[in-house]
Protein backbone atom coordinates (compact mmCIF):
# COMPACT_ATOMS: atom_id res chain seq x y z
CA UNK A 1 0.00 0.00 0.00
CA UNK A 2 2.74 2.47 0.87
CA UNK A 3 5.09 1.79 -2.02
CA UNK A 4 2.80 3.38 -4.50
CA UNK A 5 2.27 6.50 -2.47
CA UNK A 6 5.86 7.01 -2.23
CA UNK A 7 6.61 6.90 -6.02
CA UNK A 8 3.70 8.84 -6.64
CA UNK A 9 4.97 11.63 -3.73
CA UNK A 10 8.71 10.89 -5.64
CA UNK A 11 6.98 11.70 -9.07
CA UNK A 12 5.79 14.86 -8.03
CA UNK A 13 8.82 15.93 -6.12
CA UNK A 14 10.40 15.21 -9.34
CA UNK A 15 7.39 16.96 -11.05
CA UNK A 16 7.78 20.28 -8.98
CA UNK A 17 11.94 20.48 -8.79
CA UNK A 18 11.46 20.59 -12.58
CA UNK A 19 9.31 23.33 -13.32
CA UNK A 20 11.46 26.33 -12.91
CA UNK A 21 13.89 24.10 -15.49
CA UNK A 22 10.80 24.48 -17.75
CA UNK A 23 10.61 27.99 -17.17
CA UNK A 24 13.78 28.74 -17.95
CA UNK A 25 13.85 26.78 -21.43
CA UNK A 26 12.39 28.72 -24.05
CA UNK A 27 10.77 28.04 -27.22
CA UNK A 28 10.86 30.92 -30.12
CA UNK A 29 8.92 30.34 -33.20
CA UNK A 30 10.16 31.99 -36.09
CA UNK A 31 7.97 32.37 -39.86
CA UNK A 32 10.38 33.13 -42.46
CA UNK A 33 10.44 33.39 -46.08
CA UNK A 34 11.48 30.41 -48.00
CA UNK A 35 14.82 31.87 -49.79
CA UNK A 36 15.50 32.40 -46.09
CA UNK A 37 15.88 28.83 -45.08
CA UNK A 38 19.32 28.25 -45.30
CA UNK A 39 20.88 31.24 -43.26
CA UNK A 40 18.32 31.32 -41.35
CA UNK A 41 19.26 27.59 -39.89
CA UNK A 42 22.84 28.82 -39.47
CA UNK A 43 21.53 32.16 -37.71
CA UNK A 44 19.27 30.12 -35.79
CA UNK A 45 21.97 27.66 -34.13
CA UNK A 46 24.48 30.56 -33.39
CA UNK A 47 21.42 32.50 -31.56
CA UNK A 48 20.74 28.88 -29.46
CA UNK A 49 24.43 28.44 -28.43
CA UNK A 50 24.80 32.39 -27.26
CA UNK A 51 21.60 31.71 -25.30
CA UNK A 52 21.29 28.19 -23.43
CA UNK A 53 17.71 27.02 -22.79
CA UNK A 54 17.00 29.44 -25.81
CA UNK A 55 15.34 26.66 -28.69
CA UNK A 56 14.87 28.22 -32.25
CA UNK A 57 11.89 26.73 -34.26
CA UNK A 58 11.47 27.64 -37.82
CA UNK A 59 8.64 27.59 -39.96
CA UNK A 60 9.55 28.33 -44.05
CA UNK A 61 7.27 28.93 -46.05
CA UNK A 62 6.05 31.74 -48.95
CA UNK A 63 5.75 35.08 -47.15
CA UNK A 64 1.92 35.07 -48.26
CA UNK A 65 1.19 32.03 -47.06
CA UNK A 66 3.05 32.47 -43.21
CA UNK A 67 1.16 35.87 -43.02
CA UNK A 68 -2.34 34.06 -43.69
CA UNK A 69 -1.26 31.58 -40.67
CA UNK A 70 -0.29 34.23 -38.15
CA UNK A 71 -3.76 35.93 -38.91
CA UNK A 72 -5.65 32.54 -38.24
CA UNK A 73 -3.85 32.83 -34.51
CA UNK A 74 -0.61 30.38 -35.82
CA UNK A 75 1.81 31.04 -32.39
CA UNK A 76 4.95 32.73 -33.78
CA UNK A 77 7.03 35.08 -32.24
CA UNK A 78 9.30 36.47 -35.40
CA UNK A 79 8.33 37.43 -38.63
CA UNK A 80 10.84 37.81 -41.49
CA UNK A 81 9.34 38.90 -44.99
CA UNK A 82 10.91 38.60 -48.72
CA UNK A 83 9.07 41.71 -49.34
CA UNK A 84 7.55 44.80 -47.92
CA UNK A 85 4.10 44.33 -49.36
CA UNK A 86 3.50 41.33 -47.30
CA UNK A 87 5.04 42.68 -44.24
CA UNK A 88 2.70 45.38 -44.75
CA UNK A 89 -0.56 43.44 -44.98
CA UNK A 90 0.37 42.07 -41.47
CA UNK A 91 0.65 45.16 -39.88
CA UNK A 92 -2.64 46.34 -41.54
CA UNK A 93 -4.17 43.64 -40.26
CA UNK A 94 -2.85 44.43 -36.86
CA UNK A 95 -0.74 41.33 -36.73
CA UNK A 96 2.63 42.63 -35.71
CA UNK A 97 4.17 45.62 -34.15
CA UNK A 98 5.06 47.79 -36.37
CA UNK A 99 7.17 49.73 -34.30
CA UNK A 100 9.60 46.57 -33.97
CA UNK A 101 10.23 46.38 -37.79
CA UNK A 102 13.40 46.68 -39.07
CA UNK A 103 15.43 45.60 -42.39
CA UNK A 104 17.92 43.25 -42.45
CA UNK A 105 19.14 42.17 -45.99
CA UNK A 106 18.60 42.58 -49.48
CA UNK A 107 18.46 40.62 -52.72
CA UNK A 108 18.08 40.63 -56.31
CA UNK A 109 15.86 38.94 -58.59
CA UNK A 110 17.82 36.77 -61.87
CA UNK A 111 16.27 34.66 -64.54
CA UNK A 112 17.60 31.44 -64.61
CA UNK A 113 17.75 28.51 -66.62
CA UNK A 114 18.79 24.83 -66.68
CA UNK A 115 22.85 24.48 -66.27
CA UNK A 116 22.36 21.50 -68.79
CA UNK A 117 20.96 22.32 -72.35
CA UNK A 118 19.51 25.38 -71.19
CA UNK A 119 18.81 27.86 -73.85
CA UNK A 120 20.66 31.06 -74.08
CA UNK A 121 18.10 33.86 -73.21
CA UNK A 122 19.74 37.74 -73.53
CA UNK A 123 16.44 39.93 -72.62
CA UNK A 124 13.49 39.54 -70.77
CA UNK A 125 11.38 39.29 -74.37
CA UNK A 126 13.72 36.15 -75.32
CA UNK A 127 11.00 34.34 -72.73
CA UNK A 128 8.57 35.12 -75.66
CA UNK A 129 10.38 32.15 -77.98
CA UNK A 130 8.49 29.72 -78.93
CA UNK A 131 11.49 26.64 -77.43
CA UNK A 132 10.56 28.70 -73.99
CA UNK A 133 7.24 26.43 -73.97
CA UNK A 134 6.83 27.06 -69.86
CA UNK A 135 8.51 29.74 -67.33
CA UNK A 136 7.83 28.91 -63.85
CA UNK A 137 7.73 32.32 -61.11
CA UNK A 138 6.07 32.09 -57.57
CA UNK A 139 2.29 33.49 -57.78
CA UNK A 140 1.52 36.29 -58.96
CA UNK A 141 -0.82 37.89 -56.31
CA UNK A 142 0.61 35.92 -53.15
CA UNK A 143 4.38 34.98 -53.60
CA UNK A 144 6.80 38.01 -53.11
CA UNK A 145 9.08 36.93 -55.84
CA UNK A 146 5.97 36.55 -58.07
CA UNK A 147 5.19 39.91 -57.52
CA UNK A 148 8.78 41.50 -58.14
CA UNK A 149 8.01 38.94 -61.24
CA UNK A 150 5.12 40.91 -62.03
CA UNK A 151 7.34 43.95 -61.93
CA UNK A 152 9.49 43.04 -63.97
CA UNK A 153 7.52 41.91 -66.48
CA UNK A 154 5.21 44.86 -66.39
CA UNK A 155 8.31 46.91 -66.97
CA UNK A 156 8.66 44.82 -69.71
CA UNK A 157 5.49 45.02 -71.20
CA UNK A 158 5.70 41.01 -71.31
CA UNK A 159 2.65 39.96 -68.79
CA UNK A 160 -0.09 38.96 -71.18
CA UNK A 161 2.17 37.47 -74.01
CA UNK A 162 3.75 35.36 -71.46
CA UNK A 163 1.30 34.59 -69.40
CA UNK A 164 0.08 30.70 -71.34
CA UNK A 165 3.17 29.76 -70.46
CA UNK A 166 3.23 30.41 -66.64
CA UNK A 167 3.58 27.70 -64.12
CA UNK A 168 2.81 29.27 -60.78
CA UNK A 169 4.47 28.28 -57.66
CA UNK A 170 3.72 27.74 -54.01
CA UNK A 171 7.44 29.57 -53.12
CA UNK A 172 10.52 30.49 -55.02
CA UNK A 173 12.16 27.20 -53.58
CA UNK A 174 9.64 24.95 -56.44
CA UNK A 175 10.45 27.39 -58.87
CA UNK A 176 14.36 26.56 -58.57
CA UNK A 177 13.35 23.25 -58.31
CA UNK A 178 11.48 22.70 -61.42
CA UNK A 179 14.05 24.84 -63.04
CA UNK A 180 17.03 22.87 -61.61
CA UNK A 181 14.65 19.22 -62.76
CA UNK A 182 14.63 20.75 -66.29
CA UNK A 183 10.58 20.64 -66.47
CA UNK A 184 10.64 24.37 -67.35
CA UNK A 185 12.64 26.59 -69.68
CA UNK A 186 13.27 28.94 -67.68
CA UNK A 187 12.24 30.67 -64.19
CA UNK A 188 12.68 34.11 -61.97
CA UNK A 189 14.41 33.22 -58.79
CA UNK A 190 16.20 35.08 -56.12
CA UNK A 191 20.11 35.29 -56.74
CA UNK A 192 21.11 33.20 -53.43
CA UNK A 193 18.68 30.72 -54.36
CA UNK A 194 20.28 30.42 -57.96
CA UNK A 195 23.56 30.26 -56.10
CA UNK A 196 22.61 27.27 -53.87
CA UNK A 197 22.30 25.06 -57.15
CA UNK A 198 24.91 26.69 -59.08
CA UNK A 199 25.63 22.95 -60.77
CA UNK A 200 21.54 22.39 -62.05
CA UNK A 201 20.73 26.11 -62.91
CA UNK A 202 23.08 29.27 -64.35
CA UNK A 203 21.80 32.78 -64.06
CA UNK A 204 20.87 34.20 -67.83
CA UNK A 205 20.05 37.46 -66.60
CA UNK A 206 19.45 39.93 -63.80
CA UNK A 207 15.84 41.36 -64.46
CA UNK A 208 15.59 44.92 -63.44
CA UNK A 209 12.16 46.63 -63.36
CA UNK A 210 11.20 46.00 -59.49
CA UNK A 211 11.09 47.84 -56.35
CA UNK A 212 14.20 46.78 -54.56
CA UNK A 213 13.87 43.41 -53.10
CA UNK A 214 14.61 44.06 -49.07
CA UNK A 215 13.32 41.85 -46.05
CA UNK A 216 11.75 43.03 -43.17
CA UNK A 217 11.61 41.50 -39.57
CA UNK A 218 9.64 42.58 -36.91
CA UNK A 219 7.65 40.71 -33.64
CA UNK A 220 4.50 39.33 -33.96
CA UNK A 221 1.74 41.36 -31.94
CA UNK A 222 0.65 38.05 -30.22
CA UNK A 223 3.81 36.87 -29.01
CA UNK A 224 4.35 35.51 -25.75
CA UNK A 225 8.16 35.93 -26.03
CA UNK A 226 8.54 39.36 -26.83
CA UNK A 227 11.99 40.19 -25.60
CA UNK A 228 13.47 36.74 -26.61
CA UNK A 229 11.92 38.09 -29.81
CA UNK A 230 13.52 41.32 -29.90
CA UNK A 231 16.91 39.67 -28.84
CA UNK A 232 16.33 37.80 -32.23
CA UNK A 233 15.86 40.76 -34.32
CA UNK A 234 18.71 42.69 -33.05
CA UNK A 235 21.15 39.55 -33.42
CA UNK A 236 20.37 39.66 -37.03
CA UNK A 237 21.52 43.13 -37.43
CA UNK A 238 24.73 41.71 -35.55
CA UNK A 239 28.17 41.20 -37.78
CA UNK A 240 28.30 37.58 -37.13
CA UNK A 241 24.81 37.30 -38.49
CA UNK A 242 25.25 39.59 -41.61
CA UNK A 243 28.55 37.70 -42.35
CA UNK A 244 26.23 34.58 -42.72
CA UNK A 245 23.69 35.80 -44.81
CA UNK A 246 26.74 37.97 -46.82
CA UNK A 247 28.13 34.17 -47.31
CA UNK A 248 24.69 33.09 -48.83
CA UNK A 249 24.40 35.69 -51.41
CA UNK A 250 22.55 38.36 -49.47
CA UNK A 251 23.21 41.71 -49.26
CA UNK A 252 23.03 44.66 -46.49
CA UNK A 253 19.53 47.05 -46.83
CA UNK B 1 -22.88 36.74 -53.70
CA UNK B 2 -21.62 38.53 -57.14
CA UNK B 3 -19.21 35.55 -57.32
CA UNK B 4 -22.10 33.40 -58.73
CA UNK B 5 -22.21 35.81 -61.63
CA UNK B 6 -22.12 34.26 -64.79
CA UNK B 7 -18.31 35.43 -64.67
CA UNK B 8 -17.81 32.58 -62.23
CA UNK B 9 -14.87 30.04 -63.42
CA UNK B 10 -16.26 26.84 -63.50
CA UNK B 11 -13.55 25.38 -65.26
CA UNK B 12 -11.67 23.88 -61.85
CA UNK B 13 -15.06 22.29 -61.16
CA UNK B 14 -14.95 20.57 -64.85
CA UNK B 15 -11.04 19.84 -65.01
CA UNK B 16 -12.05 18.07 -61.32
CA UNK B 17 -14.87 16.09 -62.61
CA UNK B 18 -13.00 15.29 -66.00
CA UNK B 19 -9.75 14.07 -64.06
CA UNK B 20 -11.61 12.19 -61.58
CA UNK B 21 -13.83 10.49 -64.14
CA UNK B 22 -10.78 9.04 -66.27
CA UNK B 23 -8.21 8.28 -62.92
CA UNK B 24 -11.45 6.21 -61.54
CA UNK B 25 -11.75 4.74 -65.15
CA UNK B 26 -7.63 3.64 -64.84
CA UNK B 27 -8.11 2.67 -61.16
CA UNK B 28 -11.28 0.35 -61.67
CA UNK B 29 -9.80 -1.28 -64.71
CA UNK B 30 -6.12 -1.93 -63.10
CA UNK B 31 -7.69 -2.34 -59.55
CA UNK B 32 -9.99 -5.00 -60.74
CA UNK B 33 -7.41 -6.86 -62.60
CA UNK B 34 -4.78 -6.99 -59.83
CA UNK B 35 -7.78 -7.60 -57.59
CA UNK B 36 -8.62 -11.14 -59.16
CA UNK B 37 -5.10 -11.84 -59.59
CA UNK B 38 -3.83 -11.25 -56.01
CA UNK B 39 -6.94 -13.30 -54.88
CA UNK B 40 -6.61 -16.24 -57.20
CA UNK B 41 -3.10 -16.76 -58.30
CA UNK B 42 -0.62 -16.94 -56.12
CA UNK B 43 3.23 -16.08 -57.26
CA UNK B 44 6.20 -15.71 -55.53
CA UNK B 45 6.73 -12.36 -54.35
CA UNK B 46 2.10 -11.65 -54.79
CA UNK B 47 2.05 -10.11 -50.58
CA UNK B 48 5.02 -7.81 -51.09
CA UNK B 49 3.84 -6.67 -54.57
CA UNK B 50 0.60 -6.56 -53.33
CA UNK B 51 1.85 -4.52 -49.88
CA UNK B 52 4.04 -2.41 -52.66
CA UNK B 53 0.64 -1.47 -54.58
CA UNK B 54 -1.02 0.03 -50.86
CA UNK B 55 2.18 2.20 -50.37
CA UNK B 56 0.06 5.44 -52.07
CA UNK B 57 -2.85 4.86 -50.00
CA UNK B 58 0.43 4.97 -46.79
CA UNK B 59 2.78 7.62 -48.44
CA UNK B 60 1.82 11.50 -48.12
CA UNK B 61 0.45 12.44 -51.43
CA UNK B 62 3.59 14.47 -52.02
CA UNK B 63 5.66 11.76 -52.01
CA UNK B 64 3.48 10.26 -54.60
CA UNK B 65 4.15 13.94 -56.37
CA UNK B 66 8.09 13.91 -56.30
CA UNK B 67 8.53 10.03 -57.29
CA UNK B 68 5.90 10.29 -60.44
CA UNK B 69 8.45 13.70 -61.01
CA UNK B 70 11.20 11.38 -60.96
CA UNK B 71 10.26 8.63 -62.64
CA UNK B 72 8.16 10.14 -65.51
CA UNK B 73 10.31 14.01 -65.51
CA UNK B 74 11.93 14.93 -68.22
CA UNK B 75 15.54 14.06 -67.01
CA UNK B 76 14.02 10.13 -66.51
CA UNK B 77 14.22 7.46 -68.85
CA UNK B 78 10.63 7.08 -70.22
CA UNK B 79 10.17 11.57 -69.59
CA UNK B 80 13.00 11.97 -71.83
CA UNK B 81 11.94 9.05 -74.12
CA UNK B 82 8.33 10.58 -74.75
CA UNK B 83 9.78 13.66 -75.23
CA UNK B 84 12.35 12.82 -77.61
CA UNK B 85 9.83 10.79 -80.00
CA UNK B 86 6.40 12.85 -79.30
CA UNK B 87 7.34 15.99 -78.35
CA UNK B 88 5.09 15.30 -75.00
CA UNK B 89 5.15 15.69 -71.12
CA UNK B 90 3.32 14.67 -69.00
CA UNK B 91 4.38 17.24 -66.36
CA UNK B 92 2.15 20.38 -66.08
CA UNK B 93 -0.42 18.51 -68.60
CA UNK B 94 -3.64 17.32 -66.79
CA UNK B 95 -2.42 14.10 -67.84
CA UNK B 96 0.00 14.23 -65.05
CA UNK B 97 -3.31 14.70 -62.60
CA UNK B 98 -4.70 11.85 -63.77
CA UNK B 99 -2.10 9.85 -63.41
CA UNK B 100 -1.66 11.21 -59.87
CA UNK B 101 -5.15 10.32 -58.84
CA UNK B 102 -5.03 7.20 -60.49
CA UNK B 103 -2.32 5.81 -58.61
CA UNK B 104 -3.72 6.79 -55.31
CA UNK B 105 -6.83 5.41 -55.98
CA UNK B 106 -5.66 2.19 -57.14
CA UNK B 107 -4.91 0.73 -53.67
CA UNK B 108 -8.84 0.98 -52.36
CA UNK B 109 -10.32 -0.98 -55.64
CA UNK B 110 -7.42 -3.16 -55.79
CA UNK B 111 -8.24 -4.40 -51.63
CA UNK B 112 -11.75 -3.74 -52.10
CA UNK B 113 -12.28 -6.13 -55.30
CA UNK B 114 -9.41 -8.87 -54.14
CA UNK B 115 -11.35 -9.43 -51.35
CA UNK B 116 -14.62 -9.49 -53.51
CA UNK B 117 -13.20 -12.19 -55.49
CA UNK B 118 -11.72 -14.14 -52.39
CA UNK B 119 -15.62 -14.17 -51.48
CA UNK B 120 -17.18 -15.81 -54.21
CA UNK B 121 -18.08 -19.01 -54.07
CA UNK B 122 -15.63 -21.47 -56.46
CA UNK B 123 -18.76 -24.06 -56.85
CA UNK B 124 -20.36 -21.42 -58.96
CA UNK B 125 -18.12 -21.10 -61.05
CA UNK B 126 -17.44 -24.98 -61.56
CA UNK B 127 -21.10 -25.46 -62.22
CA UNK B 128 -20.89 -22.77 -65.01
CA UNK B 129 -18.01 -24.40 -66.67
CA UNK B 130 -19.94 -27.94 -66.34
CA UNK B 131 -22.43 -26.04 -68.52
CA UNK B 132 -19.58 -25.38 -71.15
CA UNK B 133 -19.01 -21.89 -70.44
CA UNK B 134 -15.67 -20.52 -71.70
CA UNK B 135 -13.15 -19.43 -68.64
CA UNK B 136 -13.86 -15.85 -70.13
CA UNK B 137 -17.74 -16.20 -70.19
CA UNK B 138 -17.20 -17.83 -66.28
CA UNK B 139 -15.95 -14.27 -65.17
CA UNK B 140 -17.94 -12.43 -66.87
CA UNK B 141 -21.36 -13.80 -65.95
CA UNK B 142 -20.76 -15.77 -62.97
CA UNK B 143 -17.36 -14.31 -60.92
CA UNK B 144 -17.83 -10.67 -61.77
CA UNK B 145 -21.16 -10.18 -61.09
CA UNK B 146 -20.99 -11.98 -57.55
CA UNK B 147 -17.99 -9.59 -57.00
CA UNK B 148 -19.56 -6.82 -58.52
CA UNK B 149 -20.76 -4.77 -55.02
CA UNK B 150 -17.32 -5.47 -53.65
CA UNK B 151 -15.76 -3.95 -56.48
CA UNK B 152 -18.42 -1.19 -56.67
CA UNK B 153 -17.86 -0.06 -53.02
CA UNK B 154 -13.80 0.19 -54.11
CA UNK B 155 -14.69 2.49 -56.77
CA UNK B 156 -16.60 5.10 -55.20
CA UNK B 157 -13.67 5.26 -52.83
CA UNK B 158 -11.51 5.45 -55.55
CA UNK B 159 -14.10 8.48 -57.14
CA UNK B 160 -13.39 10.32 -54.10
CA UNK B 161 -9.84 9.86 -53.09
CA UNK B 162 -9.60 11.18 -56.91
CA UNK B 163 -11.75 14.27 -56.49
CA UNK B 164 -10.10 15.11 -53.34
CA UNK B 165 -6.50 14.83 -55.05
CA UNK B 166 -4.46 17.60 -54.38
CA UNK B 167 -0.39 17.19 -52.85
CA UNK B 168 0.63 14.73 -55.89
CA UNK B 169 -0.92 16.57 -58.32
CA UNK B 170 -0.24 19.73 -57.47
CA UNK B 171 3.75 18.84 -57.80
CA UNK B 172 2.93 16.85 -60.82
CA UNK B 173 0.86 19.16 -63.18
CA UNK B 174 1.42 22.47 -61.45
CA UNK B 175 -1.27 24.86 -60.61
CA UNK B 176 -2.06 26.51 -64.50
CA UNK B 177 -4.94 28.49 -64.82
CA UNK B 178 -6.96 26.66 -67.16
CA UNK B 179 -4.94 24.09 -67.97
CA UNK B 180 -4.41 22.22 -64.88
CA UNK B 181 -5.77 23.99 -62.13
CA UNK B 182 -8.27 21.56 -60.37
CA UNK B 183 -10.76 22.22 -58.15
CA UNK B 184 -8.56 21.67 -54.82
CA UNK B 185 -5.96 23.64 -56.21
CA UNK B 186 -8.21 26.37 -56.64
CA UNK B 187 -9.49 26.01 -53.52
CA UNK B 188 -6.23 26.84 -52.30
CA UNK B 189 -5.13 29.63 -54.18
CA UNK B 190 -8.41 31.39 -53.36
CA UNK B 191 -7.60 31.02 -49.79
CA UNK B 192 -4.42 32.33 -50.30
CA UNK B 193 -5.32 34.80 -51.88
CA UNK B 194 -7.64 35.97 -49.30
CA UNK B 195 -10.51 35.13 -51.60
CA UNK B 196 -12.73 33.75 -48.95
CA UNK B 197 -16.14 34.23 -50.81
CA UNK B 198 -14.83 32.32 -54.16
CA UNK B 199 -13.45 29.62 -51.62
CA UNK B 200 -16.36 29.26 -49.99
CA UNK B 201 -18.58 29.04 -53.13
CA UNK B 202 -16.74 26.33 -54.45
CA UNK B 203 -16.54 24.47 -51.39
CA UNK B 204 -20.08 24.43 -51.55
CA UNK B 205 -20.19 23.35 -54.88
CA UNK B 206 -17.85 20.29 -54.98
CA UNK B 207 -19.18 18.88 -51.75
CA UNK B 208 -22.56 19.11 -53.38
CA UNK B 209 -22.12 17.37 -56.41
CA UNK B 210 -19.99 14.56 -54.37
CA UNK B 211 -22.63 13.77 -52.63
CA UNK B 212 -24.82 13.43 -55.44
CA UNK B 213 -22.18 11.79 -57.72
CA UNK B 214 -21.88 8.88 -54.53
CA UNK B 215 -25.93 8.86 -53.78
CA UNK B 216 -26.26 8.37 -57.99
CA UNK B 217 -23.79 6.05 -58.57
CA UNK B 218 -24.60 3.88 -55.52
CA UNK B 219 -28.55 3.67 -56.96
CA UNK B 220 -27.53 2.94 -60.13
CA UNK B 221 -25.14 0.08 -60.18
CA UNK B 222 -26.08 -1.91 -57.08
CA UNK B 223 -29.47 -1.97 -58.57
CA UNK B 224 -28.62 -3.99 -61.76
Amino acid sequence: MHAPVAALRRTLLAALLALPLAALAQQLTVSAAASLTDAFKEIGQMFEAGKPGTTVRFNFAASGVLVQQIAQGAPVDVFASADQATMNRGIEQKLIDADTRRDFAANSVVLIVPAQGGLDLKAVGDLARPEVRRIAIGKLDTVPVGRYTKQVLDSARAVSALEPKFVQADSVRQVLDYVARGEVEAGFVYRTDAALMADKVKVALTATGHTPVTYPVAVIGESRHKALAKDFIAYLQTPAAQAVLERFGFTKP
Amino acid sequence: MSVLAASFDWFPLLLSLKVAAVATLLALVAGTALGWLFARVSFPGSSVLEAALMLPLVLPPTVIGYGILVALGRRSAVGGWLREHFDYTIIFSWHGAVVASALVALPLVLKSASAAFAGVDRTMEAAARTLRQSPWSVFVRVTLPLAWPGILAGTLLAYARAMGEFGASLMVAGSIPHQTQTLSMAIYDAVQAGQNDTALVLVIVTSVISIAVLVASNRYFSLR
